[in-house]
């Protein structure tokens, strides 16, 4: 017994100087970027930032962006990390309403267009787009011999009954797009009644997008039955044939929500230099290129070159759907609650 | 240790360790909530008691966990008697894979049984809990029926009891304990049950669990926190009524070896009872598990191997990759100090729960972090752990946070077995001339070994299985298995979800794999008895 006790200990030592000696390396400074769990980016591309800046980047995942968002607030005084990455226009006015954030207006901005610039006073910074689409499973609907739907008020046509699914906004970034998608379109006055109608017409809700795709969506998996899902515009990418000629999913253009992604500076951060080179670096023209690939979103950049599956099968809306961020923040729990009563209670 | 030294730290430890890593955290993110700016305000709880549909929630929260502990009981009973009182060849395989569903992802699970044409429903939510919590029932009262002495049931027959009676009178009344420590724990996990009741009830139903998170998500920190006063004080009340109902002064049992008890299957009836048993076992556990496996292997050419290259090939050049070998190794090395501090910590504690007449207060201090919300503990985290201790972003908060869960396990299965120590076996060693340390050593620490592998078997589990808080906290990237799946899954694309069944296959092998590896140590345990 107690030689087995022994054991352990010994190899729990070296796990342990395992950890300790791949965390320091060297004398570099080294900054925290608190991000949410898919956040994703090239190995050589962030390996590119600290070559040429000197700077190694500490990722910290926390959670769902809106999670990501909440611990970055609650944690304001004592500031988890210097850069937070992952605010997104819905959420976008929490962010700045609690004063998380050192502004910083950076040379790269030049590049952008400034439609995407929603902080006159530069607390963020728009990194990329992934604007939350309506797809649709084009074989289904052409072995169906059902024309595709167009237009949002398509979705409430007893034609397309029961082949929708969509997320629930209390508890899915998609959903609450999504919800906002309608509210933009249809207006205070209609959006409640056109997602009655949506009820009426059998509209699935589930908990997250992993569900919708993977378990509802037709062209998303085996078991799914439903040719209509909530998700991104990007996401037709992933129904690429092996050949790479065609996608079996679509977007519904006229569905588009705008989404977009900010990072700013967090206030209290003792590496101000830093966090604003990497917030230079991330408009840069490499990290830009980087993200359709690792995330499935859009740069914000202009000129920057798409992968050939995107620049083919990814379609952008030309005019999204939009709505404030102050809107947003002011109505959002009111909203959630009667989109609640409404579709499910 | 000299006995006064080691009464002393049997309590020190777990008192300070869930003090400061439970109570502490717990009291500071209620605070934010309850005492915002240093007056107490209560006026929250208030408002959340008078809303109906909060009633609604706490009514159904209650209803659905008391209907799967039962469920899991009447399921789960009859395994834990076959697997621990007869002997055939594979037993600790069986045993061990009926642990693999208690640590598989439920995100993963959720989907095997939607393959399997589960709908949104309360059945589908009831069918989940049994599936996850079969092996705490198997485990918890397995634990103690393989050391029952058979003898006392030959006894009571031959004493003209029915076998009915006979099983009643002394086979349940000598289990009570660990059926009532196991039906607890099911009871907490239904209770504080998070992604199946999202996913598998569907977005109309509401726990108390879902409803803290999405009071958190919103940021309103006041109802979150009387929801979580609220689910807290239920806890405390389930678990004083289950310690009474233990009886913790329970008189010593005649315990034997678990080799002298298990029997080979003889008669016919045994064999009926053990198949019987053994497919009822496979229809419920297996059947999901094998969608998973059969899964992983389904790719778009076919059945092969393309979903585990996809697993170490997908995504290679970017900072989300993670080998599976690293993955495999990040899962073991939390899971192994999550284990050792459960043993020492809950160790300790089992021993001052067994010997003390307040150690039911212990005992149920231990168990909250079992009902307590992940995400109010996870916030807690990270607002309790500032600077100057800044534990916020280690990663040895990972263990930390699995082993707060697995300590009442190790607890809940070791506490009885040291008290079911005959007195008489320690006078007579001490009459013997035995020192109280030298009793202590060959006495009461061998046969605590026996529950506490059990404990560590579980404690393994729980955390390969990334149990608790820690989802919802910021962590450095160190990605465990379960994370891998996540990732995975939070992508669409073919090859994602194949990679992602690929990852969960590979955790189940993992964890059978450990349990086995924990069992054997054990089983070399017993032999020395």
């Amino acid at each position: 017994m107690r030689r087995r006790i022994g054991s352990l200990i010994v190899i729990n030592a070296i796990a342990f100087t395992g950890l300790t000696t791949t965390g320091s390396a060297g004398e570099q400074e080294t900054i925290t970027l608190v991000t949410h769990d898919s956040f994703n980016v090239s190995k050589g591309v962030l390996r590119a930032f600290t070559r040429s800046s000197g700077v190694k980047v500490r990722i910290l995942r926390a959670g769902d962006a809106g999670q990501a968002l909440n611990q970055t607030i609650l944690t304001k005084d004592h500031p988890i990390g210097d850069v937070l990455y992952g605010v997104d226009n819905t959420f976008l006015s929490r962010a700045l309403d609690n004063g998380i954030f050192d502004a910083y207006e950076s040379a790269a901005l030049e590049q952008v267009p400034s439609e995407y610039v929603l902080d006159a006073r530069h607390r963020v910074t728009p990194i990329d787009r992934a604007d939350v689409c309506v797809n649709d499973d084009k074989r289904w609907f052409r072995e169906h011999d059902i024309p595709r739907p167009t237009r949002l008020e398509d979705l409430a046509d007893p034609e397309y009954r029961g082949l929708l699914v969509v997320e629930s906004p209390a508890t899915s970034s998609t959903g609450l797009s999504f919800l906002l998608a309608t509210i933009a379109h249809f207006g205070e006055d209609g959006w409640r009644d056109f997602w009655a109608d949506l009820r009426a017409n059998d509209v699935v809700v589930v908990d997250g997008w992993e569900q919708a795709w993977y378990e509802q969506f037709t062209a998303g998996s085996e078991s799914g039955e439903h040719p209509l899902v909530a998700s991104y515009a990007s996401s037709p990418v992933a129904t690429v044939n092996k050949k790479g000629t065609s996608a079996r999913a679509g977007t519904l253009l006229a569905s588009c929500f705008q989404q977009i992604e900010f990072a700013g500076i967090l206030r209290g951060t003792e590496h101000t230099r830093a966090a604003r080179r990497l917030i230079d670096f991330m408009l840069s023209r490499r990290f830009q290129a980087d993200l359709p690939d690792q995330m499935y979103v859009f740069p914000v950049r202009d000129g920057v070159a798409l992968p050939a599956a995107f620049e083919e099968f990814a379609d952008v809306a030309p005019s999204p759907l939009e709505l404030p961020p102050s809107a947003i923040q002011e109505n959002r729990e009111r909203w959630i609650r009667e989109w609640t009563e409404t579709v499910l209670r | 240790m000299r006995p006064a030294v080691r009464r002393v730290t049997v309590w020190a430890l777990p008192v300070a360790f869930v003090g400061f890593f439970f109570v502490y955290p717990l009291v500071t993110i209620l605070g934010r909530g309850l005492w915002p700016d240093g007056g107490l305000d209560l006026s929250p709880l208030g408002d959340v008691l008078a809303a109906d549909d909060v009633r609604g929630v706490l009514w159904f929260t209650i209803w659905q966990a008391a209907l799967s502990t039962v469920l899991t009981l009447i399921a789960a009973l009859p395994a834990a008697y076959v697997v621990t009182r007869y002997r055939f060849r594979g037993r600790m395989v069986v045993r061990a894979l009926m642990t693999v569903p208690f640590v598989l992802p439920t995100v993963v699970v959720a989907s095997a049984f939607r393959a399997l044409g589960f709908e949104h429903s309360i059945g589908a939510i009831l069918i989940a809990h049994v599936f996850f919590n079969y092996a705490v029932v198997v485990r918890t009262v397995g634990g103690l029926w393989a050391h029952l002495d058979t003898r006392q049931v030959d006894a009571a027959r031959m004493l003209g009891a029915s076998r009915l009676r006979a099983f009643t009178a002394v086979t349940l009344w000598a289990l009570r304990p660990a059926i009532l420590a196991a039906a607890s724990i099911v009871f907490l996990f239904s209770f504080t049950s998070f992604g199946v009741i999202l996913i598998l009830g569907g977005p109309r139903r509401a726990t108390l669990e879902t409803e803290i998170f999405l009071r958190y998500n919103q940021l309103d920190l006041r109802t979150a926190a009387a929801l979580a006063v609220l689910q807290l004080l239920a806890v405390i009340v389930l678990l004083v009524v289950s310690g009474r109902l233990q009886g913790r002064r329970a008189t010593a049992l005649g315990l034997t070896p678990a080799s002298e008890s298990a029997r080979p299957i003889r008669s016919r009836s045994d064999r009926t009872v053990v198949a019987g048993v053994l497919a009822s076992a496979a229809a419920l556990l297996g059947t999901p598990l094998a969608v998973l496996v059969s899964r992983s292997f389904d790719t778009a050419t076919g059945f092969g191997f393309g979903s585990y290259d996809a697993l170490t090939e997908l995504r290679r050049g970017s900072v989300l990759f993670v080998p599976p070998i690293d993955a495999i190794a990040n899962s073991l090395l939390y899971a192994l100090v999550a284990t050792v501090i459960a043993l020492v910590v809950g160790g300790a504690a089992a021993f001052a729960v067994a010997r003390s007449r307040r150690g039911g207060l212990l005992d149920t201090v231990l168990a909250l972090p079992l009902g307590v919300s992940a995400v109010t503990l996870g916030l807690g985290f990270v607002i309790a752990f500032d600077p100057p201790i800044d534990l916020r972003t280690s990663w040895v908060l990972t263990p930390i946070a699995h082993s707060l869960v697995a300590i009442p396990f190790v607890v809940f299965i070791a506490a009885p077995v040291i008290r079911s120590i005959d007195p008489r076996l320690r006078e007579a060693a001490t009459m013997l001339g035995a020192s109280p340390r030298v009793v202590w050593r060959e006495v009461d620490l061998p046969v605590a070994a026996r529950g506490l592998m059990v404990g560590a078997g579980f404690a393994f589990a729980i955390s390969l299985g990334e149990f608790g808080a820690t989802a919802f906290i910021a962590r450095p990237d160190r990605p465990t298995l379960p994370v891998v799946v996540f990732r995975l899954l939070g992508q669409p694309g073919v090859e994602n979800f194949g990679a992602a069944m690929a990852a969960s296959t590979i955790l189940m092998v993992l964890t059978l794999g450990a349990v086995l590896a924990i069992e054997r140590l054990r089983a070399g345990e017993l032999g020395t008895f």
